[in-house]
């Protein structure tokens, strides 16, 4: 049954400074950007903060900064901001893809990336980009920042390294990506508006016919996000052919923990696993042959 | 429950070129403002969870599921309904096309059909087939099976295009 706004206050503070100010003297604030998550807990009487601070459209969390190493995307960017936006086209193409999957037009243009980290769903379909891209965070509270390794701010189901009075005031992406192949795939039951079976992001570069390096990442196969750390060690320094392939397959599927749900079940999210990280590396190949 | 966390306050808002004030709860839908306070039942609720697009606005110029929209979230915003599409002169081409496509049937999605329809046709007056798919992909229709509401899409296109 849906909530009752009489029981819950929602504060709109006009600036970063004055947000963390007031997550520093009550922590029992519960930022509310665009709302395409907590407004469902809402809807649903699931919420259970009741003191809601919005932080959507500060324009400090609204801007996406190029410095000459990394792409600095501001927390409260959305995904219609993504889209748009042509340093992450062309070169984090796998993150703009993923913001293209992920709702329909109006959710994409109230959902945030910093709240697709901090909602911690294991189907969120941005997070796999940031895994391969090596994604930084910088937390900001009213004690000051610190910067996380994406890789390790997610550490179990919806758990994560972050304080009650800190928000995520950016995600930072090494620009070091363009001479990589970027594949992205989505399994889900429609194309629009539906929550992954699986999703990947993966990344490779093949030098003088060897895989150089390589970078591959699931969403809704774990409690998290997670990357498959011993299939690519198994590749690194290889030559494509047929037997190393179904050994990635093999290994991939076996990296994961998928289970049942009302989505899929975990024997055909295994089987699909096997099978996206086959597609991606036949385009490895595909696209690196006739380059050397 | 019976605790009361927030007492209600006047939000100022545009709607459909004119300015108002309401006095609400800040947590309360936008949505069940512009129905219940502002009298604009134009707006449907569907699902109430943001995906089905039965309560679509257009909220600073951007589409919007105002069911998941807090009302404080909308102070000084500028939020166009239906009932501001349907006395527009620029929607006149939307409006007949879907008419006279058989664009609506039972009539639930359609006001935000319309709106969804209309954020599209500002960004790509052109639109493609598949970009009309994508434009209207976050609203539910479960009586046309879509081919009449894109026709509608395409074809108001081509009557702005012309005029």
């Amino acid at each position: 049954m849906r909530s009752d706004p009489a029981e819950y206050e929602l504060v709109a503070p006009a600036s970063l400074q004055a947000a963390i100010t007031l997550l520093a003297e009550n922590s029992t604030w519960l930022p509310i950007a665009g709302g395409t998550d907590v407004m469902v807990q809402f809807a649903a009487g699931t919420l259970a903060a009741r003191k809601l601070l919005s932080i959507w459209n500060l324009p400090e969390l609204r801007r996406i900064e190029a410095l000459p190493g990394e792409l600095r995307i501001g927390a409260g960017c959305t995904y219609t901001n993504l889209r748009g936006n042509e340093i992450v086209a062309r070169e984090f193409p796998l993150l703009a893809r993923a913001a293209s999957w992920t709702g329909g037009i109006a959710n994409q243009n109230r959902g945030t990336l910093g709240g697709n980290i901090v909602n911690a769903s294991p189907a969120a379909d941005s997070l796999p980009a940031l895994l391969v891209y090596e994604a930084e965070l910088i937390l900001v509270s009213a004690r000051g920042e610190r910067r996380v390794a994406y890789r390790e701010f997610h550490t179990d189901y919806k758990k994560m390294s972050l304080a009650a009075d800190e928000l995520i005031r950016a995600i930072c992406l090494p620009r070091r990506f363009s001479g990589y192949v970027h594949y992205a795939r989505k399994v889900g039951a429609r194309n629009a508006q539906a929550i992954s079976k699986v999703c990947i992001a993966a990344l490779g570069r093949i030098e003088k016919g060897e895989i150089k390096d390589v970078r591959i990442a699931l969403g809704s196969v774990a409690p998290i996000p997670i990357r498959l750390v011993e299939t690519e060690r198994g590749l690194i320094g290889k030559r494509l052919h047929p037997a190393l392939v179904a050994l990635a397959r093999k290994t991939a599927a076996a990296e994961t923990r998928p289970i049942d749900d009302i989505r899929s079940t975990a024997r055909y999210r295994a089987a699909v696993v096997g099978n996206v990280v086959g597609e991606f590396l036949e385009r490895l190949g595909a696209a690196t042959t006739g380059h050397e | 429950m019976t605790t009361n966390h927030a007492p209600k306050r006047d939000f100022s808002l545009t709607v459909n070129g004119e300015p108002k004030t309401v006095r609400a709860y800040p947590m309360e839908r936008l949505l069940d403002v512009l129905r219940q306070e502002l009298g604009l039942t134009g707006t449907k609720e569907g699902c109430g969870e943001g995906e089905c697009g039965a309560c679509s606005v257009l909220m600073d110029g951007a589409l919007v599921d105002s069911c998941l929209i807090p009302v404080a979230q909308a102070e000084g915003a500028r939020v166009v309904t239906i009932e501001g599409v349907a006395r527009d002169a620029r929607f006149r081409a939307l409006r007949e096309a879907f008419l006279e496509c058989g664009g609506a049937q039972c009539g639930i999605c359609t006001p935000g059909m319309i709106l969804a329809a209309a954020h599209l046709l500002e960004k790509k007056p052109k639109p493609t087939l598949d970009e009309i798919r994508e434009g209207l992909s976050g609203n539910l229709c479960r009586c046309t099976g879509y081919v009449q509401i894109f026709e509608a899409v395409a074809e108001a296109a081509r009557r702005s295009a012309a005029t």
